[in-house]
């Protein structure tokens, strides 16, 4: 089967073009070392089948961007049988400027000129003919959204020969210095010897590194910086040739672009727009009162919930009982409060599955089972694939507003309004997005740094992400704070929720900070980056771009995540000799006693050995809430339970009414009133559940989207960043003179990094070797 | 007169004389057709001053003032 490659700027339509090409077919893959998107599919609406690879979006085939250096190794290594070459007619001077490279590589080229529609909208001509004859390669019009011309690229791609030997645009200027190289890399038996020929004058790093290439290119530029010449004479080339081609009317004074532009990057407004942008987004996903047509306050509410309703009653564990099925489903929309889609969806799936795993339940029951089994496949299996398919609406949702911003080219003007702040902690402006996006969930937000061309910037963002505390872990927080709230006798966490928030973004930030200058030392990336004209994005390809991120998820809900919870479920409901173990009963389980083992490491943490009998609760929810946050509120019931039959006194802290209506706050009571747990250490609980290992979904991603090698040293990093953490708070909490323990500390590693990077420093040189290797 | 592009104010235009700087941002600069002999626009500057939006070869590129000192411009 033949293979085509198609290779273009980015935004230059490669996607919607990939699309309309395979449609359904597509399948993602993973390049090896690197993480950047492999895609593939069939096209079969030619004579014969054709399988098609859309490469990463790339301006030049130089070798420092990774989508660079893949582009480039796939074309070079895999032979392909034809580049489709995609060329955005609205910006052809910048787009020629690849193909000028790409000509220059011993493949059949061809041309799709695409975005005719737009450059006649606005009343310019681009002539293909001429563009053809001037290139020597086949060029076709078409429209990638529209799916005009596709039919006959494709079939022109399919019957064109399939050698074709390397032309260059510089043979002109540069013949002597070009034949030079040639004849080296002739003699060295190399395929495409003109492509590698220019890129050896242009200095190429990768040329660099073949014996014997450094003593032929300087000989062949003989002094002469041929870098700079051979980029002017690519343009040159171009802007020679180009006036041929495109016909341009006279500009209009402002396009609706920029008219949009001038709005959204203004000097004042820009980050208030924002602001408001996000807001919403965020309240679309996740808000349980959708324009808050309920009220601002509690205060205010006014609209009856179903059980005021008499639709539906609550029942002693205050689970809700729904008199129906409609009414279950109204539920679904409404239930005192109008929901957002998000929110929506949410429900919906989680109706469908609660249905699926209750119905599965009782089947296992009738059909007399044993107790055991029931719990694995109900409990363990089930319950933990479906609370971590339970979050994908959200994550969807999320992802879908997120992916509009992207494609309408908001994202990259946000890039440009933050850069200077991002640029102080040695990140660049497009690693804001990733890391607001964490607020909502760190799946999503692990995928988006894909936005982010340097290695070591998107290492330390990917790391720092769960610190931006996701929705799964706000129940621990109103829970815990909750339980802190009752016991010092305050009204309302929103203060303790608020400070929790504002900790992990301070973490995130001094751990970037204190990264970029240790471990992931490196200059801060450039910034030099097209701001693409706004325009709408397509649903089609949206669709279809979340559908990828579906399989992607359920995929790993599947292999992973099922494998981590079931073996937690197993260890959580099993003693050491293999006696299945009730709820009640899980005090005796081998998870528990692994607690217990572990239960004196968290004592400078404030919920260790100094809890004593109960206190090994606190490091079994810890290790529970790495299968999904909201584990860890749901073991502190089951526990409760548990401490409360084996004698606990779990009455000791009175929980007034507000405070009772959130959930988990009694539990968490019970378990700090058992232990005797002071409040510094709640606070200390918290954080070290904020900012340590996040849930297996979010570690799934992390590990596919890190560099190879790296996540063994972020998982490590999570865990000694959260036990720092938490041991401050627990400390400066509990005896507030340890503060200026923790600042002496903090100035000595300051200094002591700050003397190294500047060079004065020099007697932990082993260190230093020992760290690079691990880097 | 010339100029470097970090010291354009807004609207002004101008013709590249020279790129400078070390080899990684200069070679991205040439990528993205910032090359001696183009003409570019200086646009707008970001909200906090920094970087800027400059047209160049019928399309807008940001870049920080950093690497615009790379670029040397002579005025029109």
């Amino acid at each position: 089967m033949k293979n085509f490659a198609l290779a273009g700027n980015p935004n230059c339509g490669k996607t919607t073009l990939f699309n309309a090409l395979t449609g359904s077919t597509a399948h993602v893959g993973n390049w090896p070392g690197v993480t950047v998107d492999k895609r593939e599919g069939i096209y079969k609406g030619g004579k014969e089948q054709v399988s098609v690879i859309d490469l990463p979006g790339i301006y030049s085939l130089s070798p420092y961007t990774p989508e660079e250096v893949i582009s480039r190794n796939y074309i070079l290594d895999e032979h392909p049988s034809a580049i489709i070459n995609i060329v955005d007619a609205t910006n052809l001077e910048r787009n020629l400027y690849l193909t000028t490279q790409l000509l220059e590589m011993d493949v059949p080229v061809i041309i799709a000129l695409n975005m005719m529609d737009e450059v006649e909208k606005v009343g310019d001509k681009v002539d293909a003919k001429t563009l053809e004859q001037k290139l020597g390669v086949p060029v076709v019009a078409i429209s990638a959204i529209k799916g005009t011309g596709i039919k006959e690229l494709m079939d022109k791609a399919i019957e064109m020969p399939a050698e074709r030997k390397g032309t260059s645009v510089l043979t002109g200027a540069l013949e002597r210095q070009l034949e030079c190289a040639v004849a080296y890399y002739k003699a060295e038996e190399v395929s495409s010897p003109l492509f590698h020929a220019v890129k050896l004058l242009e200095n190429d790093e990768l040329e660099l590194q073949r014996s014997g290439a450094k003593a032929v290119g300087e000989k062949a530029a003989a002094g002469e910086d041929l870098e700079a010449v051979i980029a002017d004479e690519r343009y040159k080339y171009i802007s020679a040739n180009l006036s041929a081609v495109k016909v341009k009317k006279n500009k209009q004074a402002l396009t609706k672009s920029d008219k949009i532009d001038r709005v959204l990057t203004h000097r004042v407004w820009a980050i208030p727009i924002f602001i408001v942008i996000l807001f919403f987004i965020f309240h679309f996903t996740f808000s349980e009162n959708l324009f808050y047509l309920n009220g601002f306050t509690e205060n205010q509410a006014w609209m009856p919930s179903l059980v005021d309703c008499g639709l539906a009653t609550e029942l002693e564990n205050g689970e809700i009982e729904y008199n129906n099925f409609w009414v279950e489903l109204l539920a679904v929309f409404y239930d005192g409060a109008v929901y957002s889609p998000g929110v929506i969806l949410t429900n919906l799936l989680n109706l469908f599955l609660d249905h699926i795993s209750d119905g599965v339940i009782t089947l296992m029951e009738n059909g007399g089972a044993a107790e055991w089994a029931t719990g694995l496949i109900g409990d363990g299996v089930l319950g933990g694939i479906f609370a971590v398919l339970g979050f994908l609406p959200q994550i969807l949702v999320l992802f879908m507003f997120f992916s509009i911003l992207e494609d309408t080219g908001y994202m990259a003007r946000i890039a440009f309004v933050l850069d200077r702040i991002f640029r102080r902690f040695g990140l660049s402006g497009r690693a804001f997005m990733p890391m607001i996006m964490g607020f909502g969930c760190s799946v999503p937000a692990a995928i988006n740094t894909r936005t982010l061309a340097d290695d070591k910037e998107r290492t330390a963002t990917i790391r720092v992400i769960p610190f931006f505390s996701c929705g799964a872990k706000l129940p621990i927080l109103t829970a815990c704070g909750g339980a802190l709230c009752a016991m010092a006798g305050l009204g309302n966490v929103d203060v303790i929720t608020y400070s929790m928030y504002l900790l992990g973004i301070v973490s995130a930030i001094v751990c970037v900070l204190l990264m970029r200058n240790t471990t992931l030392k490196g200059e801060t990336p450039p910034f030099i980056m097209e701001l693409p004209a706004y325009h709408l994005p397509g649903f089609k390809n949206l669709m279809l771009h979340l559908w990828d991120k579906t399989k992607h998820f359920v995929k790993k809900a599947f292999t992973i995540i099922f494998a981590s919870t079931v073996i937690i479920w197993l260890f959580s409901h099993l003693s050491w000799n293999w006696r299945y173990l009730s709820d009640e009963e899980m005090n005796q389980s081998i998870l528990a006693s692994l607690g217990m083992l572990v239960q004196p490491l968290f004592t400078p943490l404030g919920f260790g050995s100094q809890l004593g009998e109960f206190g090994w609760v606190f490091a079994v929810a810890a290790i529970t809430g790495l299968v999904a946050k909201e584990n860890v509120i749901a073991t502190f019931a089951t526990l409760a339970g548990c401490i409360a039959a084996l004698g606990a006194s779990v009455d000791g802290i009175v929980v007034g009414d507000t405070l009772a209506g959130i959930d988990g706050v009694a539990d968490a009571a019970a378990m700090v009133s058992a232990t005797g747990m002071s409040g510094a250490a709640i606070i200390a609980f918290i954080a070290f559940n904020m900012t340590t290992i996040p849930c297996f979904a979010a570690c799934a991603t992390a590990k596919a989207e890190l560099p190879e090698g790296k996540f063994k040293w972020t998982l490590l990093f999570w865990l000694v960043a959260s036990y720092v953490i938490s041991a401050a708070v627990y400390t400066i909490g509990q005896w507030w003179w340890t503060l200026f323990i923790w600042l002496a500390v903090a100035a000595v590693v300051t200094t002591f990094i700050v003397l190294r990077n500047i060079g004065k420093f020099d007697i932990f040189g082993i260190f230093k070797r020992k760290n690079s290797k691990k880097e | 007169m010339i100029k470097l592009l970090s010291d354009f104010s807004i609207g002004e235009s101008g013709k590249i004389k020279a790129v400078n700087g070390e080899g990684r941002i200069r070679r991205r600069l040439f990528d993205m057709g910032v090359t001696p002999g183009a003409e570019l626009t200086m646009r707008k500057k970001a909200p906090l001053g920094d970087p800027i939006e400059i047209t160049l070869r019928g399309y807008e590129l940001t870049l920080r003032k950093t690497e615009a000192a790379c670029v040397e411009v002579e005025v029109q």
